[in-house]
C-alpha cells in the first residue's frame, strides 16, 4: 500500500465514510493534538534534565489517532491505553500539572507517584490506566463494556494500543470474546509500523497486523489514516455508534508513525531516512492546521491556540517542579481497600 | 435446623446466596453455566440467575480475567472461575501484574471487589498440570487476599466475606474435599476473612494446617492423642489476611508447632509462618519447629506415587511422634 492511499478510510468503515465533525469540533481536535505535542516534547526535556526519571514512551507524531477518537466519545465513556499514554491521558481532561507530577515523582502526581509514566491513570475523568504489559487491557476493556451492559448504560470502552499487541494471546483473546458477547468496546490499533525496535512487518503473518485478522473474528476490516483527524474522527465515530447501537465491537487500524525512538533508550536509528523523511512530511499538526484554515477557520484562532497549550505546558511544568518530591509515608498505601498494606492480623 | 451438604453443593449455595442479595454479583469462567462447572461447582445457578448472570466464556484465561478485572473497575462484584487452578499460570500476568497492582499504582482510584475461584490442590490422579496447590504462588503477591476453605460451612460463609470484600479475593476451593460433607448453616451464612479457628484443642503441640490438611491433621491428632499427645489443630481458613494471633496464642500454650502443608517445600506458606513465629514467639519454643509438606517435586499421578507425595496422616503422626520423643 502506498502512503498516498492512506490519506483515507480505505476500507471497510461500518456504516459508510464521511461523518465530518463540525468546525468547532475539529478546532478542538487541533487544540487537543497541539497540546498533546508540547507536552510530549517537555517531557522530552525534563528527562534531558533528569527531572523525569526512569523511562517515557513518547507519542509524538501519533496526536491524530487520540485526538480523532477522543473527539467521538462522551465524558463516560472509558478509555484504556498504554504506556505510550501521556496523549490519551491529556484528551481526557486529566490536568496536565497532575502528569507532568506524576512523570516527575512529585507529591502533585496524578497518583501521588506510585504509577509513573506507564500507568497513568484517572478514574475520575473515565481513563482507566495506562498499562504497561502489552495486549492486557484489551481484555480489561471488555470488562468495562460487558460492565456497562449488564448495568444498561449506554458508555462504550475504547481500547488504544500498539501494532506490537496484535501479536500476543490477549489480543485475540479479547477480540474473540467481545466479538461472541457483542460488547461495545472500539479496539483502536495504533500501528506506527514499528513493534518497539523491529519493523512489525518482519514479525507479522499478514499484511496489516489489526485489520487482516478482523475477519477472524466477524468484524469488518478498518484501516485507515492515523495522521488524519478528520479520518479518525469519522471512522471511530460510526464505530462508536455501532457499539452504543448494540451492535458489538470494532476493530480499528490506524497508520501512524512515531518521530522519535521506542522509548527514551532508543534513537531510532534503524528506521531508514527516506521513511522518516516521507512520513516527516505528513505530521499530522501542520497538515491539519493548514486544511482548517483552508477551511475557514482564522489563522490567528490557530495561533492562539498554540501559545495557549505553550503556556499550559509552561505553568504546568512549573507547578509540577514547585512540588514537593513523592511522600514517602505513601509508600505503604492503598494496597488493600482499608487503605494499607496489611497482611496480618 | 442444620443441613448436611458436600462441600461441592456449598460453593452454589455460597454463591446463590450472595447473588439473590446483591444483582451486582455475577459468574463467569468456562462451563459455569448450563454445564453447571466441570465440578458441577455451580449446578442451578444458570437457571435461577439466567444467562446475563452466568455466563459461559471461551477458554480463555486471560479474557476471563480481564473481563472480571474490567467490570469490577466499573461497578459489579464479579466471581471468575479458572477451573484447575493449574491454569491461573496462562491468566497470571492479568492476576499479578494487573488485579493486584491496580489500586496500589493509583493510590486507591481503582477498586476491585472481584474474587476468583479455583478449584486447587491435589489428591485425584489428575497429574502435575491438574493438582497444583498455588496458594504459595498467589500469597507471594502484594494486592491479594487468599482464602482457602476446609468445610462446606467455611465455603458459605468465607465466599461470601469475598464477596463483598473491596479487594480481590483468590479463592481456592479444594477439589479433594469437593466430596466430603458437613453442616451448614439455615439461614444467611457470612463469615470474616483472615480469621483462623481452633478446630481441637490440646496443650501437646500445634498443628498449623490449611485446606484438605485440615482433615489429615484432624485424625492424626487423634492418633496422637493415643499416645498422650494432645495436639492442638488450627485451620488457617486464610493466607491473606494472616492470623499470626491465633497461631501466636496457642503456641504460646504448647510451646511447639507444625505445619502442614500440601504445597510444595520451598516458600510454601509455612515458610512464612514459621519465620514469624520464630522471630514474635521464640521464647515460649521448647523445640524447633517443623514443616511437614510435600517434597519439592511436581506431583504425579500414580496414586501409589500422589499419596507418596502429599503429606498423610501417617506422615503427621510419625513427624510429631519422633519429635516429641
Amino acid at each position: 500500500m502506498t502512503i498516498e492511499s492512506t490519506t483515507q478510510v480505505i476500507s471497510g468503515a461500518p456504516h459508510g465514510a464521511g461523518v465530518r465533525a463540525d468546525l468547532e469540533t475539529r478546532t478542538g481536535m487541533y487544540r487537543a493534538q497541539v497540546r498533546a505535542r508540547y507536552f510530549e516534547k517537555e517531557a522530552n526535556d525534563l528527562f534531558l534534565q533528569n527531572l523525569v526519571k526512569g523511562t517515557t514512551h513518547l507519542a509524538t507524531g501519533q496526536e491524530a489517532v487520540a485526538a480523532g477518537v477522543a473527539g467521538a466519545l462522551r465524558p463516560d465513556d472509558y478509555v484504556f491505553a498504554t504506556y505510550r499514554g501521556h496523549n490519551h491521558a491529556l484528551l481526557r481532561g486529566v490536568p496536565m500539572d497532575a502528569l507532568f507530577g506524576e512523570l516527575m515523582g512529585r507529591e502533585n502526581g496524578l497518583m501521588a507517584g506510585k504509577g509513573g509514566s506507564m500507568h497513568l491513570t484517572s478514574v475520575e475523568r473515565n481513563f482507566m490506566g495506562s498499562y504497561a504489559i502489552v495486549g492486557a487491557h484489551l481484555t480489561i476493556a471488555n470488562g468495562a463494556a460487558w460492565s456497562a451492559l449488564y448495568r444498561g448504560t449506554d458508555q462504550v470502552a475504547v481500547a488504544f494500543f500498539g501494532d506490537g499487541a496484535t501479536n500476543i494471546g490477549a489480543f485475540h483473546e479479547a477480540l474473540n470474546l467481545a466479538a461472541i458477547w457483542k460488547l461495545p468496546v472500539v479496539f483502536v490499533c495504533e500501528n506506527n509500523l514499528y513493534m518497539e525496535y523491529t519493523a512489525i512487518s518482519a514479525v507479522t503473518a499478514v499484511e496489516h497486523p489489526a485489520a487482516s485478522r478482523a475477519s477472524a473474528y466477524g468484524l469488518s476490516p478498518l484501516l485507515i489514516d492515523g495522521n488524519d483527524a478528520d479520518v479518525v474522527y469519522a471512522c471511530a465515530t460510526e464505530a462508536v455508534a455501532l457499539a452504543r447501537e448494540g451492535g458489538g465491537p470494532s476493530l480499528i487500524e490506524a497508520l501512524t508513525y512515531r518521530h522519535g525512538g521506542h522509548s527514551r533508550a532508543d534513537p531510532g536509528k534503524y528506521r531508514p531516512d527516506s521513511e522518516i523523511q516521507e512520513w516527516m512530511s505528513r505530521d499530522p499538526l501542520p497538515l491539519y492546521r493548514a486544511r482548517l484554515e483552508s477551511d475557514g477557520v482564522a489563522a490567528e484562532t490557530l495561533d492562539k491556540i498554540e501559545q495557549e497549550a505553550h503556556d499550559e505546558v509552561a505553568t504546568a511544568r512549573e507547578t509540577a517542579k514547585a512540588s514537593p518530591p513523592a511522600d514517602t509515608a505513601t509508600v505503604e498505601r492503598q494496597v488493600f481497600s482499608d487503605g494499607g498494606s496489611s497482611w496480618r492480623r | 435446623m442444620a443441613e448436611v451438604i458436600t462441600y461441592r453443593e456449598a460453593v452454589a449455595v455460597g454463591l446463590a446466596q450472595e447473588m439473590a442479595r446483591d444483582p451486582s454479583v455475577v459468574l463467569i469462567g468456562e462451563d459455569v453455566g448450563a454445564a453447571g462447572g466441570v465440578f458441577k461447582a455451580t449446578v442451578g445457578l444458570f437457571e435461577r440467575f439466567g444467562p446475563s448472570r452466568v455466563r459461559d466464556t471461551p477458554i480463555s484465561e486471560q479474557a476471563i480475567l480481564g473481563a472480571a478485572m474490567g467490570a469490577a473497575m466499573t461497578g459489579l462484584r464479579p466471581v471468575a472461575e479458572l477451573m484447575f487452578a493449574d491454569f491461573v499460570s496462562v491468566g497470571h500476568d492479568i492476576i499479578v501484574n494487573q488485579i493486584a497492582k491496580a489500586r496500589y499504582m493509583t493510590d486507591g482510584q481503582v477498586e476491585l471487589p472481584l474474587v476468583v475461584r479455583f478449584g486447587n490442590g491435589g489428591g485425584l490422579r489428575f497429574g502435575a498440570q491438574h493438582s497444583q496447590s498455588v496458594e504459595g504462588w498467589l500469597m507471594a503477591v502484594p494486592g491479594l487476599k487468599v482464602v482457602v476453605p476446609s468445610s462446606p460451612a467455611d465455603v458459605i460463609g468465607l465466599m461470601a466475606a469475598s464477596i463483598r470484600d473491596n479487594d480481590p479475593v483468590m479463592f481456592l476451593e479444594e477439589k479433594a474435599l469437593y466430596g466430603t460433607k458437613g453442616e451448614v448453616p439455615d439461614h444467611e451464612h457470612v463469615d470474616e476473612l483472615g480469621t483462623a479457628v481452633v478446630r481441637r484443642e490440646g496443650s501437646g503441640a500445634t498443628i498449623v494446617s490449611l485446606g484438605t490438611m485440615v482433615h489429615r491433621s484432624m485424625d492424626a491428632a487423634e492418633r496422637l492423642a493415643e499416645d498422650g499427645i494432645e495436639c492442638e489443630v488450627i485451620d488457617l481458613r486464610c493466607l491473606v489476611p494472616l492470623d499470626v494471633t491465633t497461631v501466636a496464642t496457642s503456641v504460646t500454650k504448647t510451646a511447639h508447632m507444625y505445619t502442614v502443608e500440601e504445597n510444595p517445600r520451598l516458600c510454601g506458606w509455612g515458610a512464612e509462618l514459621v519465620s514469624i513465629v520464630t522471630e514474635e514467639c521464640f521464647y515460649d519454643l521448647d523445640g524447633p519447629v517443623r514443616r511437614i509438606t510435600s517434597p519439592h517435586v511436581p506431583l504425579p499421578a500414580a496414586d501409589a506415587l500422589e499419596d507418596a507425595v502429599i503429606p498423610s496422616v501417617e506422615r503427621i503422626v510419625q513427624v510429631i511422634r519422633e519429635s516429641l520423643d
